[in-house]
């Protein structure tokens, strides 16, 4: 087998440890183009894993394929504010000059193209990655060149002629991606000293710290709203050490990309929030979970983790603080938008399949390895970092009382200064839209597909915990766009990104997608309305995590703003409609058996 | 009053539903002074001779057959009722949805271990019913009146539902009815 020589030599650069297994797949992935079955063989004797097991993360994530992904493996962007900046033709033009459709790779295994959840590149859409470097604001013309440069065998990071603002033309990332900074805001896109917070928190006790975040009213970024001191509280009572603190960085709700301007700009922020994080709780070991479509920054993310052990400010005797030890690890995911819910994430960082588990137990109870965890979202870790600076005091000063602080926002669509907004909490739709250019919005997405579609005549409502809560996705609306496509385009997304443990997400949402085509086909009823809010609900009430219970949002925040849009559709004057057509129903059988409708029927 | 008319009929079932109705027990003597039976395997009328008040079908729709059939109910039945699981989602049948019906008949009639080994054909007589692209709810078809949970659903809760629409009562399905674990 003319595999069988790397894979072993690939193989025994790893350990024997199952929870590594995402990253022997990465490899795997990368050096061969595939995980074919005998590598998965291998693997599992390897790992001491059932084929099976091996088999089931392989198959989990999107960025991993049984069969050859392409020498150049192109994964474009889907989401709908890529379709709003001309995905189609993109894609049309990815297809005519590589000679194959997507879901193929051409016969020469040269280029393979696939389709992918949205890549965190909203601002500057449409976007791709190909063998795992950004490509953005593709035009049918770059496709062309790019194609030209895959056939001419290129590297792939040479296809990349000009690099972004900032951090993204450092030697270590090189990425063609711009921040989008548009407004800098007193927390996160502030000037900030290295060591200033971690230097001031080591002087306090671990209880102190947390008091501090606690009285800072700070609560999780990621959209939930947790309240952050509680969380540290709770997993520094936790009696069983080692305990872990994991920064997650999967943010894969369509829409956001805010953590990726801080991942690439304020990392040594985000470390050091981690790490006092580390100190409050008492673990001495913290991961960084990056989703893989940020792989490019890892390289100067791990520079800059060396920075800080060098500075002390990682590693033993942290800031001079006698028996403080801490340091970081970084672990890659392999896409999967399920895995930014944190216990997903943990299973995931284990090693294994992205399924969200059941709780009780929290992850402060039993995370990472069964052990005491604290998962907060970077923006969050960022902030507490700024908070131990700065003090709680001065952060309650910023946003609202049940909403303190600030936000980054990421902001996309049809604007004009689409990129990241750091605003206080209590800002109005109406004067966010005046900042990025968007006044003429039809409807607001807040919180991407998992959030509210906001109407127009809305638009005087606030982003806060009091009233539109957001992890940060912004997509703004235009007019000129059928609402329809955006539900339609959000829908598929929650379909392909359901990790399938509970029948109600599983299956729920593929029968919510038929029955919404039906309504906006023209062919439903008042009864299709009722059942399909009625659907929602159930699909709510009985799936496992975060993913399952907001899925039918996109129907159910667009049924309760939009009901006008959905009633124009129905016919109200029949309380029922067929959509099945027999000729239809039975043209496949009747080929092959030569029967006809007229003849069965004994005519 | 005349007695209300029930019609019954297992399409893509297993009979199973009809079993549960006979697992009334004694009841069934009850049911008979009840109502009247028009086309029905229980009394085996093969066609309506009347219009009916009450229609229960087991049973998706896999051919052409069973969708004639249904459409038949659905003109005789004033209030139409999908009993069990493959009426209201096409239960086990089902599992063939998602897969080409040339690759079903393929692994049925020509490929599967049960063929015999000097060759199979798949049935192409023109009389026989076609077999659809996928097996269909009911509701999907024509329009139901209530759908009857189980597989099958308890002898308790045909019941129930059965004495509950003769008096005209509104249809409850209380949680011991339909828990089934």
């Amino acid at each position: 087998m003319s595999t069988k020589a790397p894979l072993d030599s690939l193989l025994a650069r790893h350990g024997k440890d199952p929870s590594g297994l995402i990253e022997i797949l990465r490899d795997v992935q990368a050096a061969l183009g595939s995980i074919p079955p005998e590598a998965v063989a291998k693997i599992a004797a390897r790992l001491g894993l059932s084929r099976v097991d091996v088999e089931g993360v392989a198959t989990f994530y999107h960025f991993f394929t049984a069969r050859p992904a392409g020498t150049y493996a192109v994964y474009l962007n889907k989401n709908v504010v890529a379709e709003m900046k001309g995905r189609a033709e993109v894609a049309r033009a990815f297809e005519k000059a590589a000679g194959c459709r997507f879901g193929e790779t051409t016969a020469d295994g040269l280029i393979g193209l696939h389709e992918t959840s949205c890549i965190g590149m909203n601002d500057q859409e449409p976007s791709a990655l190909i063998n795992g470097v950004v490509f953005t604001r593709l035009t049918p013309a770059r496709v062309r060149e790019l194609v030209a440069g895959m056939k001419a065998g290129k590297e792939t990071g040479k296809l990349v002629k000009k690099t972004g603002d900032g951090a993204n033309q450092s030697r270590l990332v090189r990425a063609m991606v711009d921040n989008n900074i548009r407004k800098p805001g007193p927390v996160i896109l502030a000037p900030f000293k290295s060591g200033a917070a971690v230097r001031k928190a080591v002087t306090w006790t671990p209880e102190d710290v947390v008091a501090e975040i606690k009285r800072s009213n700070l609560l999780g970024r990621g959209g939930a709203g947790f309240p952050t001191g509680l969380k540290w509280e709770f997993c520094g009572r936790e009696a069983c050490p080692p305990r872990y603190v994991v920064a997650n960085a999967d943010e894969g709700e369509p829409g956001t990309f805010k953590d990726r301007v801080i991942l690439t700009e304020l990392p040594h922020l985000l470390f050091e929030g981690m790490t006092i994080a580390g100190y409050a709780i008492g673990a001495r070991e913290g991961i960084l979970y990056l989703r893989a479509e940020y792989a490019y920054l890892k390289p100067r993310l791990e520079k800059v983790l060396a920075d800080l052990r060098a500075q002390k400010l990682l590693g033993k005797a942290i800031a001079g603080k006698k028996g403080f030890a801490f340091d970081i690890t970084i672990k890659l995911g392999a896409g999967a938008y399920v895995c930014g819910e944190e216990s997903a994430l943990l299973e995931s960082a284990e090693g294994k399949r992205g399924a969200p588990r059941p709780r009780p137990p929290f992850p402060v109870q039993n995370g990472y390895l069964g052990l005491p965890t604290t998962v907060n979202n970077v923006e969050t870790l960022c902030a507490a970092a700024r908070i131990l600076e700065r003090g709680a005091g001065w952060f309650k000063t910023l946003g609202t009382p049940k909403s303190a602080g600030t936000k980054l926002l990421s902001v996309s669509g049809d604007c004009r200064k689409p990129g990241v907004y750091e605003v206080e909490f209590g800002l109005t739709i109406n004067r966010l839209l005046e900042m990025a250019g968007g006044r003429d919005a039809q409807a607001v997405q807040v919180g991407g597909p998992s959030g509210t579609c906001v109407a127009r005549g809305q638009f005087e409502r606030r982003i806060g915990f009091e009233d539109l809560p957001t992890g940060g996705s912004i997509i703004v609306i235009g007019p000129q766009r059928d609402l329809f496509d955006v539900v339609r385009n959000f829908m598929d997304f929650f379909i392909e990104e359901s990790c399938g443990w509970c029948t109600a997400c599983r299956v729920g949402n593929t029968l919510l997608r038929q029955k919404f085509e039906k309504i906006t086909s023209g062919k439903g009823t008042r009864q299709d309305l009722k059942e399909i809010e009625a659907w929602g609900k159930t699909i709510k009430a009985m799936s496992r995590c975060g993913l399952g219970q907001t899925s039918p949002n996109p129907i159910l925040t667009t049924l309760l703003n939009f009901r006008e849009k959905y009633e124009a559709r129905v016919d109200a004057t029949r309380d029922y409609v067929s959509t099945f057509d027999l000729e239809a129903a039975v043209r496949d059988a009747a080929a092959v058996t030569g029967q006809t409708l007229a003849e069965a029927r004994h005519e | 009053m005349s007695k209300p008319i029930v019609a019954t009929a297992s399409l893509a079932g297993c009979f199973g539903c009809h079993m549960s109705i006979l697992d009334i027990d004694e009841r069934i003597l009850t049911l008979i002074d009840l109502v009247e039976f028009n086309k029905s395997p229980i009394d085996d009328i093969k066609t309506f001779s009347k219009t009916c008040d009450i229609g229960l079908i087991e049973g998706g729709c896999c051919n052409s057959e069973n969708v004639e059939n249904l459409r038949d109910f659905r003109k005789h039945c004033k209030i139409l009722i999908s009993v069990g699981e493959c009426a209201i989602m096409g239960g086990l049948p089902a599992l063939r949805n998602g897969i080409p019906v040339k690759d079903c008949f393929a692994e049925a009639y020509l490929n599967g271990p049960t063929v015999d080994p000097a060759g199979g054909i798949i049935p192409n007589d023109p009389e026989l019913p076609i077999i659809l692209d996928r097996v269909y709810p009911l509701h999907e078809i024509v329009k139901i009146d209530a759908f009857l949970p189980g597989c099958p659903p308890s002898a308790e809760l045909i019941w129930k539902a059965l004495t509950a629409l003769i008096e005209g009562k509104p249809l409850e399905l209380t949680y011991d009815l339909v828990k089934f674990d």
